[in-house]
This record gives C-alpha cells, sequence and structure tokens, in this order.
C-alpha cells in the first residue's frame, strides 16, 4: 500500500494472476511485508483480536439467524430452542453472547491503548475517526442484538432506548413512532431490528477495511510515538508480528472460552431468561456492562432532553479529540502529568460503569447517610455519576487542550531504536542489533 | 516450513551452545505442534458449526407417530403426514393382494414379496412412505396398469404392493419401519 512492493511471483500462474488481479501481490504487501514498528508490545494485538472477533460474531451470528424466529409470539422460545434442541445450539449462543462482550472488551483496551499512545494524532485523525464510526455502529448492532432475545431486559431496554430519541423536541414522537412501527415496541420492532442486527455487522466488515487501509498508509504508531524514520526502526509484519498477535490471541480466546464454558451467563441478566411482558417492567433495568457508563451519563442529569444530549456528547466527542489534544508529544510515555490524568481518566469511565449498574438512589458508601445536596443525598450513585461525568468532559474538553499548551514533556527519543539501543538491560551480549535483517 | 530453517537458522544462539545440531527439530516440533493446535482449533469449531444444521432435539422428538388403523375401511387409503412427507396408509381389498401375490415371481425392477411388504398376518394393511423413489413426487392411487400408484411427475408405476412396475423410478416405494401396538394401532418411525 505504502511504498514500492517486493511482492515476486513465484510461479506462471501467480504471474498470469498479477498481471491481471494483484490479489496476492496485495497480500503479501499487507500481511506479510508490511513494515511494522519493530517496538511494538501487547497493546498492539487488539486489532487482530478484534478481527477475529467480528468474524467469529459474523459467523455465529449467521448460524443462530438459522434457528431464530423474530416475531414476538417466537422469539423467546426459539432462543431456547437453540439453548436445549439444536445441536450444539448451547455453545453457538453462549460464543456469540458472550462474544460480543469480549468484543467490546477488546475495543475498550484498543481505545485506552490509543489515548496513551497518542494514535489519533496527525496523520492518523481519519484513522481514528473511523474506529469511532465502527464503535458506533458497534453499540448499535449490541443494542438491536440483546433486544432479541425477547426477555424482559430485551424489552424494556429497547423500550427505554428507543424513548431517548423521544426527547427531541416537536420531532420526538414522530421520531419514536417510526421507528416502532407501531405505538409501542411490538412485532414491527422487533422484525426490524432483526434485520438491522444482521445488517450492520456487515457494515462494520467494511468500515474496519477502511479502517485498516487508513492504518497502512501512515502504518503504525508505536509506544514511544516517535515517527518511523528509517528501515532499522522496522521489522516485517510476518513473521514478527504474526506469532504475537497469534499468541495474544490464544491467550484471549483462553479467558473468552472460560466465560463461554463456565461463566456464559455471567455477564447477562437473569431478568432476560422471563419473557418480555409489555405490562410489567423488572424492578431494576439496566443495560449489558460495556454501555453503562453512558448510562449513568444518561441517568445523572434531571433533565430528559440534556441527559440524551450529554450521553450522545459522551460519544460525539471522542470524534473531535485529534484536535482537542494541542500536545506535539503523541506518546504519553513522555508526558507525566498527561499520564495522570489518563489513569484517572480511565478510573472515572470503571466509576461511571459502576454508576451505570446500581440504581441512581442507591449508597456508594453503604451505612452512612451523607448529607442532602441539591436533589439527592451526597452519598448515592447519582451524585457520583454528576461528579465522574463532568470529569469526563473535563479530561477531554478542558485537561487535554491545556495540558498539551503548559505541561513540560519528558525529553523524546530521535528515533525508535534509539531508547532501545540506549537502554542497557535491553542490549544483552550477543543480541543481534538490526532483528530485521534476520529470517 | 522446515526446509526453510535447516541449514539457514539465522539464531546465533543456535550454533555453539550445547544442543547443537538439534534445533531445526525442535523448531520443528514447535512449527507442527502450534499447526496441529490451530487445526484442532478450527476442527472442533467447525463441526458444531456443521452439526447444528442436522435434525434438532425437537425434531427428532417428533420422528415418530402413532396411528389407529380402525379408521381406515376396506378399499380406502389414508394419507398421513410423516416427517414431513406423506404415509400412504392403505386396506387393501382381497382382490388386491391377490393381484399382488400373484405377481410376487414376475419380471420385477426390485424384487419383492407381498409378504416382505406387510406385517405378517395383516396382509390388508399396507403402508407406504408416499414419495416417489425417482425424484420425490406423491404418486397418485388408481392410475397406472397395475391396479397401484401412478406418479404424475414422470410416469413411474406402482402395483398393488407399492413395487415399482414401470416408468423411471428405481426402487420400490418405501416400506418405513413401523410395528403394531395393539390389533389395530401402528407406531410409525
Amino acid at each position: 500500500m505504502s511504498g514500492h512492493s517486493t511482492y515476486e511471483p513465484k510461479s506462471g500462474l501467480e504471474r498470469w494472476l498479477d498481471s491481471r488481479l494483484p490479489l496476492l501481490r496485495f497480500a503479501h504487501d499487507t500481511v506479510v511485508t508490511f513494515p511494522t514498528p519493530k517496538n511494538l508490545n501487547y497493546w498492539w494485538t487488539f486489532g487482530g483480536i478484534l478481527s477475529l472477533m467480528l468474524g467469529l460474531q459474523i459467523v455465529t451470528g449467521i448460524i443462530l439467524a438459522m434457528h431464530y424466529v423474530p416475531h414476538v409470539d417466537y422469539a423467546f422460545n426459539s432462543v431456547q430452542r437453540i439453548m436445549r434442541d439444536v445441536n450444539y445450539g448451547w455453545l453457538i449462543r453462549n460464543l456469540h453472547s458472550n462474544g460480543a462482550s469480549m468484543f467490546f472488551l477488546a475495543a475498550y483496551i484498543h481505545m485506552f491503548r490509543n489515548l496513551y499512545y497518542g494514535s489519533f494524532k496527525a496523520p492518523r485523525e481519519v484513522l481514528w475517526i473511523l474506529g469511532c464510526v465502527i464503535y458506533l455502529l458497534m453499540i448499535g448492532t449490541a443494542f438491536f442484538g440483546y433486544v432479541l432475545p425477547w426477555g424482559q431486559m430485551s424489552f424494556h431496554g429497547a423500550v427505554v432506548i428507543t424513548n431517548l430519541l423521544g426527547a427531541f423536541p416537536v420531532v420526538g414522537h414522530a421520531i419514536t413512532t417510526w421507528l416502532w412501527g407501531g405505538f409501542a415496541v411490538d412485532d414491527p420492532t422487533l422484525n426490524r431490528f432483526f434485520s438491522l442486527h444482521y445488517l450492520l455487522p456487515f457494515m462494520i466488515a467494511g468500515v474496519v477495511g477502511l479502517h485498516v487501509w487508513a492504518l497502512h498508509v501512515p502504518g503504525n504508531n508505536n509506544p514511544t510515538g516517535v515517527n518511523v524514520t528509517s528501515p532499522q526502526d522496522t521489522v516485517a509484519f510476518h513473521p514478527y508480528y504474526t506469532v504475537k498477535d497469534g499468541f495474544a490471541i490464544s491467550v484471549f480466546l483462553i479467558m473468552y472460552a472460560v466465560f463461554v464454558f463456565y461463566l456464559p451467563d455471567a455477564l447477562g441478566d437473569a431478568a432476560n431468561y422471563v419473557q418480555a411482558n409489555p405490562l410489567v417492567t423488572p424492578a431494576h433495568i439496566v443495560p449489558e456492562w460495556y454501555l453503562l457508563p453512558f448510562y449513568a451519563i444518561l441517568r445523572a442529569v434531571p433533565d430528559k432532553l440534556m441527559g440524551v444530549l450529554l450521553m450522545f456528547g459522551a460519544i460525539a466527542t471522542l470524534f473531535v479529540l485529534p484536535w482537542l489534544d494541542t500536545s506535539k508529544v503523541r506518546s504519553m510515555r513522555y508526558r507525566p502529568t498527561a499520564r495522570l490524568y489518563f489513569f484517572i481518566f480511565a478510573f472515572t469511565c470503571i466509576v461511571l460503569g459502576f454508576c451505570g449498574a446500581h440504581a441512581p438512589d442507591d449508597l456508594v458508601i453503604p451505612g452512612v447517610s451523607g448529607p442532602q445536596f441539591l436533589d439527592a443525598n451526597l452519598n448515592s450513585f447519582v451524585w457520583l455519576s454528576r461528579i465522574s461525568a463532568l470529569f469526563y468532559f473535563v479530561y477531554f474538553w478542558v485537561v487535554t487542550p491545556l495540558l498539551g499548551l503548559f505541561e513540560t514533556p519528558l525529553p523524546v527519543p530521535e528515533t525508535i531504536s534509539s531508547p532501545v539501543l540506549s537502554h542497557p538491560a535491553s542490549a544483552p551480549a550477543g543480541a543481534v542489533a538490526s532483528p530485521e535483517k534476520r529470517g | 516450513m522446515a526446509d526453510t530453517v535447516v541449514g539457514a537458522n539465522p539464531d546465533p544462539h543456535a550454533s555453539g551452545s550445547s544442543l547443537e545440531g538439534e534445533d531445526p527439530n525442535r523448531r520443528d516440533f514447535i512449527h507442527i505442534a502450534a499447526g496441529v493446535a490451530a487445526v484442532g482449533l478450527v476442527g472442533g469449531l467447525a463441526w458444531p458449526f456443521i452439526d447444528q444444521m442436522n435434525p434438532a432435539g425437537d425434531t427428532l422428538a417428533l420422528a415418530s407417530i402413532e396411528f389407529d388403523l380402525s379408521k381406515v375401511v376396506e378399499g380406502q387409503q389414508v394419507v398421513v403426514k410423516w416427517r414431513g412427507k406423506p404415509l400412504f396408509v392403505r386396506f387393501r381389498t382381497a382382490k388386491e393382494i391377490g393381484a399382488a401375490i400373484k405377481d410376487n415371481h414376475a419380471d420385477l425392477r426390485d424384487p419383492a414379496t407381498d409378504e416382505s411388504r406387510h406385517k405378517p398376518g395383516k396382509a390388508q394393511y399396507l403402508i407406504l412412505v408416499g414419495t416417489c423413489t425417482h425424484l420425490g413426487c406423491v404418486p397418485t392411487f388408481g392410475g397406472g396398469d397395475y391396479g397401484g400408484w401412478f406418479c404424475p411427475c414422470h410416469g413411474s408405476v406402482y402395483d398393488t404392493s407399492g413395487r415399482i412396475r414401470k416408468g423411471p423410478a428405481p426402487k420400490n416405494l418405501e416400506v418405513p419401519d413401523y410395528a403394531f401396538l395393539s390389533d389395530t394401532k401402528v407406531k410409525v418411525g
């Protein structure tokens, strides 16, 4: 893609194909000889893990669609039939439902890695925005998918989320009616959600193609955040990163398998094993874990429209991040102050997740009844959500722009190779100085 | 795979170490072990992904039916649905049974005696899978030259025992597995 191709067709057939459709040349240049910074750590293996998870979700999803019935009278029972009667249906459904969680887990690690090492900065803004588009599509897909089993959480989750759009003045009501295909979440809603749940993963796959394309133009960022300056800074993607990614994928799959085989329902909600009943809402309604932080932001605001706008704003903020960060230094390895705020931010996201999982009026520290402040107890999750949500936005809109202007970063190495080679521990006697020339 | 390492091992530790000469073998082992693990994983997942299309537990549970023969009168054929296909339950007349026995040793494409096609002492009840052995159409009773069934699709003709007599079908109409639960009740499948 970038640079000239080193592919040499070995047989007559390969030469014939190469002059008509250079497919093998493309594969060779993108996954075999692609020059990759030699210092990528294991945080860089999640792109490969995510590709695998997307493929697995599509395959298991196509299989589940062979057995699933998108009709309010049959949907719940068809899922039970998959679990009980379809050969290996339990395995395929557990792979799919837990696969969604693993997909989001990997995506979040991928995104936090990006924030820490400043990968979103020039010239990788488009790469980052495409990633944000994928994330939005993932949220949509996960939401539509969660509705399909037609349990109590499915149904009332769908009711709550579709009603969010009703918050918009004037057109809100028309939007929800249009979305439902009726006066409430019902059979037409289930049918269209099934259709969209089948469509979106293929759109994700398309955007992933663009994402990888946008990656291969500037090439990978790396833990130092310093640009690649010479061939000595890189190694071939194969075998160095195919093997490294392969190892990381294996470890990730072991964790995934533990959930699939031993804790298949640990990440789900028991209420979803009760068939949807439009007449009764479960006592405590929560989304899946990966959407809890946004749910907490939604509930932190005592105004319907503002809550919805802030929740969407939390994601919209990500899109403009490349222009909010004013620092010239990419990697937080050399930005100790930014690093501190980054870890506070990561912790805040986890706190928001906890807030989303609890009822707003629950006490954060049990047994301590804090003082009443404005409309709620100061020791309640609603106030913790507010403080955390505030920091979420402050981090992006205040801390990130100002830090770049006022902090003093540590000295940044001139090249990728210099910190590696100058570090006494990393140059044992007898080690080859230029491993890219091996193999 | 292996031939790329033998003789061209770039690992500086490979030569001069106490394990000299064994290194290519160890590398081969890792290559093969990794390959086998990958193939095992893919294969282990592939089978569930394929087997899920086979009949599910509830489909198999509905694969047998019971039928009360007292509902059929002499000379009548009742068609019931079994495993998604028609099942012919025919109360044969003495004339039809006679014709079937008479042709036991005729020039048959798929030789079978009439006795082998019904339960002992129950010659009047003929139970057949009602799909033509040619390409699966449903033959109609009363057509053809042999007093039995005629397939409208490609003209196969079956006699009063359901044996193929004419046309492109290769086999007699299939007799399903069934058993008499009582004098008038059968379980098919």
